[in-house]
């Protein structure tokens, strides 16, 4: 028995973590299938009408759209604008390079409440209503520091005699940019815009100072939750879930498939 | 194989009083160099010594702080270092990771708008008997098929010039021996100026025509192979090539093209071509294997230093080390080839050591005795 239970022990802890990350995500998508009516609180039997029909409950795409495009834009100018800096930061020493290393981490520290706050405070002694531009404008300001450290940790492990190997081949600075340190870094982009998306289409602390009358998902979700989310939500979060995880699954079998078909030709 | 836009440009690579300081520190000291078109060039030197900053500057890599770069009658060095005809494998070899290795080898000619890219790539893939592997990506090659793609992506372009840092480094010593032979037929096959740092002094004695040895900086001596080892003028270079026995002598007089030295206290003959040195004062080397070693009383030929006592033997195949103490209490070392020729000795026996004057090279004798051999022992 102990044996047994030192044998499987890594597999029983692994199986419990595993129910225990994977329990909201199934309660989540049990009850999109819940024949709820208004209040999504007791299973009140099966059905395929909330999937049929997502859009069902009042405003919740049109918060979805909007989440979607705030995520949009936020992840566009933060990619661009951060992948800048992180090059700025990892390959050129300029006076205030430490500082500014520093101040980027910055709104990663901050407690978000207090960000969302002072952005407000910001906004209205400027001028400006909040409503969708300032709350892609917050976004951005928090999701660049993400940016900024997932592209510069790609940088760092860039070899540097890769370019230069690259001038040598009679690359000029464009060309060695574009053929060797883009694709090398395009990885480390690309996780950084997914993670910039994903981080601004939750949040929910500053979009909810910054965006005025503008309805996103997770501002939605909150609002109705006092009485009871529509099971429409629950449909949209368990989409979102299923859409990454065929992403990534499909990443993976690509992946997979290449590198079987690589060695098959060998 | 295209020829390169810059082909008719080639000729000698001459450095002409190159310099490069990192803030104070002097990493290569007012160098002059002429590497003749088409030579297997190897440069040697210790750790640390200026070689890969000297390549670097060769290929437009690093600036020189002072000092001009020519190819023939072209100067290079204000030429940005993708308009060189001059190509570099980097010492760990610095392959594409995202790109298979035909796109690795393809780099340079199609950066240069050439047409025919597949043709020249797979002859050189050819020569570099690496043909089936070229839709692999680097990181599924092992270290020696790496070594030899990045020398088939610098020289399927033609450069007049093929800077080599260290290639072989990462290589085991099997593999090494088989890469030098390898690359010196490469280098036979396409008549490119091959220019190899190293500081293996084996290595560069097999492959190269020429070795100019480096230190701190500056070209201590520059000859080919057999005139370095057999005829060095410092100390750092006998002792960085090969080992020797120096002994303290003065000059005592010259006839003719013959030097005649005291050395301790023994009257012996050189060549005066094979000194050096202008002093009076003179360090005298002999290398170990140029000794032979006599029962006491033997007839002996050439120069002869009596005296010597066996202080320890070992035997490593195919010679017999010897130590010998001198009567001026001064250890030598002798290699015999286990040919028959030697006496059988034990430690203890009185012996007589012999050697021809054209085998003994004098040196200043405020050299350093020692200088080049921490570089040895450091590698
Ligand atoms: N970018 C740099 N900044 C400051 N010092 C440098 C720089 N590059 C090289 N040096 C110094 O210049 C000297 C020569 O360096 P170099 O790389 O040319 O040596 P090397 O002969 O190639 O040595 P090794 O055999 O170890 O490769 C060294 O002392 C090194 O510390
Ligand atoms: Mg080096």
């Amino acid at each position: 028995m102990t044996r047994w239970l030192s044998k499987n022990l890594i597999r029983i802890y692994a199986a419990l973590a595993f129910i225990y990350l994977f329990i909201p995500v199934a309660y989540t998508m049990a009850f999109s299938f819940n024949d709820s009516g208004k209040r999504n609180l007791i299973w009140q039997g099966f059905t395929f009408k909330n999937w049929l029909n997502p859009c069902g409950a009042p405003e919740v795409c049109t918060a979805l759209g909007n989440s979607i495009k705030i995520g949009f834009l936020a992840t566009l100018f933060s990619t661009i604008l951060g992948t800048m800096i992180a090059f700025a930061l990892g390959r050129y020493s300029f006076r205030g390079r430490n500082t500014t290393n520093l101040l980027i981490f910055l709104p990663m520290a901050t407690p978000e409440i207090v960000l969302g706050a002072s952005l407000l405070a910001m906004f209205l002694n400027l001028g400006i209503n909040p409503g969708f531009w300032t709350t892609v404008i917050a976004h951005v300001m928090f999701c660049i520091s993400f940016v900024v450290v997932t592209v510069k940790a790609r940088i760092a492990s860039l070899d540097p005699k890769l370019e230069e190997a690259a001038r040598d081949l009679y690359a000029t600075e464009w060309q060695t940019f574009r053929r060797v340190t883009l694709p090398l870094v395009a990885p480390g982009i690309a996780a950084a815009a997914l993670l910039a998306f994903s981080l601004s289409f939750d949040d929910f602390i500053i979009t909810n100072f910054n965006s005025g009358t503008v309805n996103t998902f997770p501002k939605f979700v909150w609002v109705s939750s006092a009485r009871g989310v529509p099971a429409q939500a629950n449909v949209i979060g368990s989409a979102m879930f299923l859409i990454a995880l065929a992403i990534v699954i499909s990443a993976q079998i690509y992946s997979s498939a290449k590198a079987r078909r690589l060695q098959k030709k060998h | 194989m295209a020829n390169h836009p810059d082909a008719a440009k080639t000729g000698d690579l001459k450095l002409s009083s190159i310099t490069k300081s990192f803030g104070d520190f002097l990493a290569v000291d007012d160098l002059d160099l002429v590497i003749p078109k088409g030579s297997f060039f190897a440069l040697l030197g210790p750790s640390g010594c200026g070689k890969t900053t000297t390549l670097r500057m060769i290929a437009g890599l690093e600036e020189p702080t002072s000092g001009k770069i020519y190819l023939g009658d072209t100067d290079l060095t204000d030429t940005k270092s993708y308009r060189r005809p001059v190509n570099t494998v980097f010492q760990n070899y610095a392959l594409f990771p995202h790109l298979t290795i035909f796109e690795n080898v393809a780099f340079g000619l199609r950066r240069r708008g050439i047409k025919e890219v597949k043709e020249s790539v797979e002859k050189v893939l050819a020569l570099v008997e690496l043909a089936h592997l070229r839709d692999r990506k680097p990181t599924q090659l092992s270290g020696g098929q790496q070594q030899r793609i990045a020398v088939a992506r610098a020289i399927v372009n033609r450069p007049a010039l093929l800077l080599l840092d260290e290639p072989l480094g990462a290589l085991d010593l099997k593999l090494r021996r088989q890469m030098q032979i390898e690359l010196k037929w490469i280098q036979t096959e396409v008549g490119i100026t091959f220019v190899h740092v190293t500081h293996d002094q084996e290595e560069a004695m097999t492959m190269a025509d020429t070795i100019a040895v480096m230190n701190e900086g500056r070209i201590e001596q520059l000859g080919s192979p057999a005139d370095l080892y057999e005829n060095p003028k410092t100390a750092f270079v006998a002792n960085f090539l090969g080992q020797s026995n120096f002994i303290k002598g003065t000059v005592e007089s010259t006839s003719g093209a013959d030097q005649f030295v005291n050395l301790q206290g023994t009257r012996i003959a050189i060549p005066a071509a094979r000194n050096s040195s202008t002093h009076k004062s003179l360090l005298v080397g002999i290398r170990p294997e140029k000794f032979r070693i006599h029962n006491v009383g033997d007839a002996t030929t050439g120069n002869k230093l009596e005296g010597g006592v066996v202080t320890d033997i070992s035997f490593v195949g195919v010679s017999t080390q010897y130590q010998v103490e001198m009567p001026w209490k001064q250890e030598l070392m002798i290699f015999e080839q286990n040919d028959g020729g030697a006496p059988n000795l034990r430690k203890g026996d009185a012996v007589t050591l012999s050697w021809e004057p054209h085998f003994t090279f004098a040196l200043d004798g405020d050299e350093d005795v020692k200088s080049g051999l921490a570089g040895v022992d450091g590698e």
